[in-house]
Order: structure tokens, then C-alpha cells, then sequence
């Protein structure tokens, strides 16, 4: 009897130490990116989105939750926040009580018949198998809604007001436009706002530290600044850095911050100025030739472009709208496969004629 | 005997000749056991391809450079059946699935899937993932990119994806977000310059500073251009002078011909001409868009620049409509008709104004 409960016990310890030693190795296989491993736990860790987390924290309290429909740009904490939430919520059965339905999954309108359909009749318990009190309801996460075809949600609209006893719906999108008129109603909207600096820099440095990773204090606006207060692109493009650099005691600096994430000196769009202003086509082409071999992106060099010559203190704002109108053409037609030169050169030839008016 | 370009081709990140910081970063990034998917981009000719195969070298050994060729067949949703021909290794396959026209998507989405289904038998000592290069994937359609984005996050523990692009611009978004993007710029002209004297060195020959320098600004910054030029200057002459001459592309100067033919006259019985040439030079394999920045440069060179901002403009217009419609030469004529019009407008008012 004894031995028995001896061999059992060392068993037991064998199998316990070897089960960590076999999650540790999994661990090691698939190292997750930053972005996974940061994400916010509760609904406390998430930053700057007072009304929502204020709700969903009375939600966890014991009150009911209404339908939501989160917006923002991207890499706010819209996704990171509702399943915050959810897993606070359901705990260990929240696998049970999600259906989480993103752009990749198939969303057309039979997958709203039948998938959402039949996942929202499904009935909940108000406790948990642990016996634990939990909400008597489900949710289904759709995320990036916006690209929902009209049809799916129109087709979601009853289903939602039908299943209201069992199921809460959460959409999450980019731009709450492109959601219809019926869906926006059933909801409570809730609007994410851009990060600021502060916040995002408090992050990057929490996870520096974590990761120990020396990093220049410059740097952090830097990567705000590239990334324009989405969350998400900041750690990514912490963590390409750091992987690039090849990780144990490097400093990174804010020129890794320029070349990985693709965004054009600034010395380029004066330079391209400065020609266009002394009207010259035979240094235009050999601007757009340097330009292209140093294979910065075109569409990239349009987005920096609008926002200099909006903010350009010289030009008049007539020229500006000239600038722009050819600008927003350019790049429809680059996008829809044409030619990076020629738009360029097209571009270029508008700046000249529009500079050359005024003077 | 192989050509040049191939034979003194660079194997290992640590003896590339230019961009080196970028290939101390590579080397360091395929020392780590994580690795992320990636995206070369840059103009052709500025060495994407070799710093690929050098960083699978790298991550893989001396067994990436036994390829094989090998025709993969897929069939589409409508039962037709396509094949593509890629090149691989154990543990890499390169294909271009842009070869497969408008049926991209399956072959995008069936590659990886075959290639990610098999595992590593032992991981330990070995990658536990294969590469699978993309080539052109710029010219991918949308529903392929699209296809492409979801397949990418699902197999990504057995699989990586390398990408290799000419411009960023026509990559969706979605897809440039997951990978990291590794910036090829073309190679300054010293830097062609003294590539093309080491490879002449090691071929024992001498080459003169003042042909390279020449070959160098012909090759407009095309390493690949630049050294098959120096082997084509070889077979005309050897050993090199320095005021040899370098042989023009056929294409380039049929090119500049037709454009001062429409420089010269301007009526429809010389706009069947230009259509002939044009046909010409389409059917000789000149890709549309090649023609028409080669008709613009050309046109462009002795005009008022009203006119070169007129032409631009009206070029920009008939090349995105060529992009989306299929049938070239249409577009090439109407803007060379375009063009026509405008030209002779202007040279006509121009001589009124003289006159009075």
C-alpha cells in the first residue's frame, strides 16, 4: 500500500515535471509576438478609452451588457479590449461563450443564417461548472465589421433583437459608416480615440524593460511618431527591430526606426519641392529616377507627401488644392496598377504648373 | 559555361559587395529561432534575389543550393488544369505564381497549403519551418494577395513566406503589414563600377575605369544589366579599350526611332506607321508599360514644358487604362494620337505667333 502510494505520488511529480518541461519547449518553438504577449489581461491594463471600460467594468460588476459596436483606427484596443472583457467574464468556459468571426473567416450571409444563427440559440447557464456565478449570456465578436457585405448585415438585424435573452453582439470596425443604418441603431457606440504619445511611450517602455531591451529615449517618439498612435504597429515594429539587430545588448536607434518602417526622410520631399519650384523637367526625371532606385515605395512618398504640403507654410492654398486634387488621382490610379513612374512624373508636372502660376 | 552574372553571383550574406550593414542584420535575424516573413522590395537588377538565396544558405546551409525543377500541377475551382514549373530544394520552393494568370489565387492558396501540411520529421538541430518564396508577387491579382493574407497567418508554424517584389505600391496593405519589409536600393554607380573590375579581375582581364564608369551610367543603376553588358563588350572586343563602344538594346534605340518619327510628322498616315512599329515591338516581347515610359522619356526630351506636362499627363491617363483593360495597342495608339494633336496645336500656334 505504501509503495503503491509512493510510486504513485513519484509519478505524479514525473509526469507534473515533464509536462512543464514539454510546455516549456513548446514554449521555445513558437515564440509569440509582442503584440499577443502584451495584450492587455483586464479591462483595467486597457488605456485612454474611459466610457468603454467604465461600462464593461459596471458589466463585470453584475449589470447587463448592451449590444456594442466599438470604432477607432486601427491598433487602438478595440479587439484587446472586448476580449479582455470576455475572458474576465467567462473565465475558464470562455471558449464556450465567444464566437469571435473576423475578415478572414467566411462572413457572407449564410454564415450569418447559419453559424451566428445557430451559435446565438444556444442557451447559457448564469453559473459556471466550477459553480462560480457568470452573465447568462453569450457573445459574438465580429471583428473588422466593416467589411461585412450589406447583405450579412442586414441579414444579422432580427437575429440580434431575436436572441437578445442569450446573446450580446459586439461589432468591431475601423469606420462606423460603412456599418448600416438598422445595425448602429441596435447598438451602444462607442468611439476609441488614437493613443497619446505618453501612453504608448509608458508601454514600449514597460516592455523594454520586460524584454530588456536598451533602447535611446529619442526612439520611443520616434516609433510614435512613424506609427501615428496605433498601438499595434509600435510594438511590431519594436520587436522587427530588435530582431533585426540581432537582440542581446544592441542599442537601437532612430535610424533602424526609419529604414524598417519604410517612411521617406523628410530631406526628400523639400528636395522635390525645390525642383518643381525652378521648374526644371530634365532634373524632375532624375529626381524620380534617384527616388525609384532607392526603391521607396511610391504609394508611401503620396501619403507623406499630402500631409507636407498641407502643412507647407510657402505654398498658397490654392496651389495646395491643385497639388491635392492631382495627388488623390495619382494615387487611385497607382493603386489600381499604374505605372510608378509615370505617375510620379504626372505629379511632378502639376507641382511645376502650380508653383509657376502664382509667381 | 555559365554567364557571368551567375557564375561570380555572390552565395553568402557575408560576401555581399554593397548593402552590408543589411546583411550583418540578416545574418543576425536567421540566428534567432524565431523568424518572421518577409518582403524584399527594390527596383530589378539591385541583387533581391541573391540576398534571398544567400540568407537561406544562412539559415539552412550548403543543401539550398542542390535544386531541382519540378512542375507542380493544380486544378481550378472550374476543372481546368494549370501547371507551374518552381525550383526548390529540401527545404525551400521558389515559384513566380503570377505564371498562372488569372487562376493565381489557387495556386497561391494549394502551394502553401501542400508545402505546409508536411512537417520537420526532427525538428531538433533543424528549422522546424520551410520557406516558400513568392517572386512577383506584385503582379498577384487582389483575390490572390487577399487569399494570400489568410493563408499566411494560418500555416505559420510550419511555413514562411519570403516575397519578392519590384514596388510596394500594388502590394495590398494587409499583406505589407505582416511581413517584414528589407529595402533593396540599387547599387550606387561606384559601387557597379568596382564590382564590374573585380569580376574582370577574377576573369583575368583588365578592365578600364573610364569603360566601366560608361557601363555603370548605361545600365541606369541594373547590376544584372550591368555585367552582362561587360561580357557582351567582351565578346565584341577584347581585351578592352577604354573608348570602346557599348552595344545599344535593339528595343531602345527601335524606341527612340518611332518616337522621332512622331516628333517629325504629325498626320494619320504616320500613325499607321507608328502602329506597325508598335505592333512590332509588342510582338517582340516588350512589355506595355516599358514602351510606354521609353515613348515619353523620348517625346518629352526637345518640348516647352506645357507640352511635357501635357504628355505626362495624357501618358499617366492611357497606362492606367491600359492596366485595365487587355487589349495593349489601343491605348498605345490613342496616345500617340493624343499626342499628335497636342504637339501639332501647339508647334501651329507657335508659327502664328511668328507670323504676326
Amino acid at each position: 500500500m505504501h509503495a503503491f502510494l509512493k510510486s504513485g505520488k513519484t509519478s505524479t511529480k514525473d509526469k507534473s515535471k515533464s509536462s512543464q518541461e514539454s510546455s516549456a519547449v513548446n514554449r521555445k518553438k513558437t515564440p509569440a509576438p509582442w503584440v499577443e504577449k502584451y495584450r492587455p489581461k483586464s479591462v483595467d491594463d486597457v488605456v485612454e478609452q474611459g466610457e468603454v471600460v467604465a461600462v464593461l467594468k459596471q458589466c463585470l460588476n453584475g449589470a447587463d451588457l448592451p449590444n456594442l459596436l466599438l470604432y477607432g483606427p486601427p491598433g487602438t484596443g478595440k479587439t484587446s479590449t472586448i476580449l479582455a472583457a470576455a475572458r474576465q467574464l467567462f473565465g475558464d468556459i470562455y471558449k464556450e461563450r465567444i464566437l469571435e468571426l473576423n475578415a478572414s473567416d467566411e462572413r457572407g450571409i449564410n454564415v450569418v443564417r447559419t453559424k451566428v444563427k445557430n451559435f446565438a440559440q444556444l442557451t447559457a447557464s448564469a453559473t459556471r461548472p466550477d459553480g462560480e456565478p457568470c452573465p447568462p449570456f453569450k457573445i459574438i465578436i465580429l471583428d473588422e465589421a466593416d467589411s461585412m457585405t450589406h447583405a450579412a448585415q442586414a441579414a444579422l438585424r432580427r437575429t440580434m433583437e431575436k436572441e437578445s435573452r442569450t446573446t450580446r453582439f459586439c461589432l468591431v470596425c475601423n469606420y462606423v459608416s460603412r456599418i448600416i443604418q438598422p445595425i448602429t441603431s441596435r447598438c451602444t457606440k462607442f468611439r476609441f480615440k488614437p493613443l497619446s504619445e505618453e501612453k504608448i511611450i509608458e508601454r514600449l517602455k514597460f516592455i523594454c524593460k520586460e524584454e530588456s531591451v536598451t533602447v535611446d529615449n529619442e526612439v520611443y517618439k520616434n516609433i510614435v511618431d512613424v506609427s501615428g498612435g496605433d498601438m499595434r504597429r509600435s510594438i511590431t515594429m519594436l520587436q522587427s527591430v530588435y530582431r533585426l539587430k540581432g537582440g542581446h545588448d544592441v542599442r537601437i536607434t532612430s535610424d533602424d526606426i526609419v529604414e524598417i518602417s519604410g517612411v521617406i526622410p523628410q530631406r526628400y520631399f523639400v528636395e522635390l519641392l525645390d525642383i518643381c519650384k525652378s521648374g526644371n523637367y530634365t532634373k524632375l526625371e532624375k529626381y524620380v529616377e534617384e527616388i525609384m532606385n532607392e526603391a521607396f515605395s511610391i504609394g508611401q512618398l503620396f501619403d507623406q507627401l499630402c500631409d507636407f504640403v498641407i502643412q507647407h507654410s510657402e505654398l498658397t492654398n490654392k496651389q495646395k488644392s491643385v497639388i491635392c486634387d492631382r495627388l488623390g488621382e495619382c494615387c487611385f490610379r497607382l493603386e489600381d496598377g499604374g505605372s510608378e513612374y509615370l505617375q510620379i512624373m504626372d505629379l511632378g508636372c502639376t507641382i511645376i504648373k502650380a508653383t509657376q502660376q502664382s509667381s | 559555361m555559365a554567364l557571368w552574372v551567375d557564375k561570380h553571383r555572390p552565395r553568402e550574406l557575408s560576401k555581399l559587395d554593397y548593402h552590408k550593414e543589411q546583411a550583418q542584420h540578416l545574418i543576425n535575424l536567421s540566428q534567432q529561432g524565431d523568424f518572421p516573413h518577409l518582403m524584399f522590395y527594390g527596383p530589378s537588377g539591385a541583387g533581391k534575389k541573391t540576398r534571398i538565396m544567400c540568407l537561406l544558405r544562412e539559415l539552412y546551409g550548403t543543401g539550398v543550393e542542390r535544386l531541382r525543377n519540378e512542375t507542380m500541377t493544380f486544378t481550378t475551382p472550374s476543372n481546368r488544369k494549370i501547371e507551374i514549373m518552381t525550383v526548390g530544394s529540401n527545404y525551400h520552393l521558389e515559384v513566380n505564381p503570377s505564371d498562372a494568370g488569372i487562376h493565381d489565387r489557387v495556386v497561391v492558396v494549394d502551394l502553401v497549403k501542400h508545402v505546409a501540411q508536411t512537417h520537420q520529421l526532427d525538428p531538433t538541430g533543424q528549422r522546424e519551418f520551410k520557406v516558400i518564396v513568392l517572386s512577383e508577387v506584385d503582379e498577384l491579382t487582389k483575390d490572390a494577395q487577399h487569399a494570400l493574407r489568410r493563408t499566411m497567418e494560418k500555416y505559420v508554424a510550419t511555413c514562411r513566406i519570403i516575397l519578392c517584389v519590384n514596388s510596394t505600391s500594388r502590394v495590398i496593405p494587409a499583406i505589407r503589414s505582416r511581413c517584414l519589409g528589407i529595402r533593396v536600393a540599387a547599387p550606387t554607380i561606384d559601387e557597379i563600377v568596382g564590382i564590374l573590375s573585380a569580376t574582370c579581375k577574377k576573369e583575368s582581364l583588365t578592365l578600364p575605369n573610364e569603360l566601366a564608369v560608361q557601363i555603370a551610367h548605361k545600365s541606369e543603376r541594373n547590376l544584372r544589366r550591368a555585367i552582362l553588358m561587360v561580357e557582351a563588350c567582351k565578346v565584341q572586343q577584347c581585351p578592352f579599350t577604354s573608348n570602346q563602344s557599348i552595344a545599344d538594346l535593339d528595343w531602345q534605340v527601335f524606341l527612340k526611332e518611332t518616337a522621332n518619327q512622331i516628333i517629325l510628322e504629325q498626320s494619320p498616315a504616320k500613325l499607321e506607321k507608328v502602329r506597325e512599329r508598335l505592333y512590332e515591338l509588342l510582338s517582340q516581347g516588350v512589355p506595355p508599360d516599358v514602351i510606354f515610359k521609353g515613348l515619353v522619356e523620348n517625346l518629352v526630351r526637345n518640348c516647352d514644358i506645357t507640352i511635357k506636362a501635357e504628355t505626362v499627363k495624357l501618358a499617366c491617363l492611357y497606362e492606367h487604362r491600359m492596366q485595365q483593360g487587355n487589349k495593349h495597342i489601343f491605348h498605345l495608339e490613342a496616345f500617340v494620337a493624343n499626342f499628335m494633336a497636342v504637339y501639332k496645336k501647339f508647334m501651329n500656334d507657335a508659327l502664328m505667333l511668328d507670323e504676326f
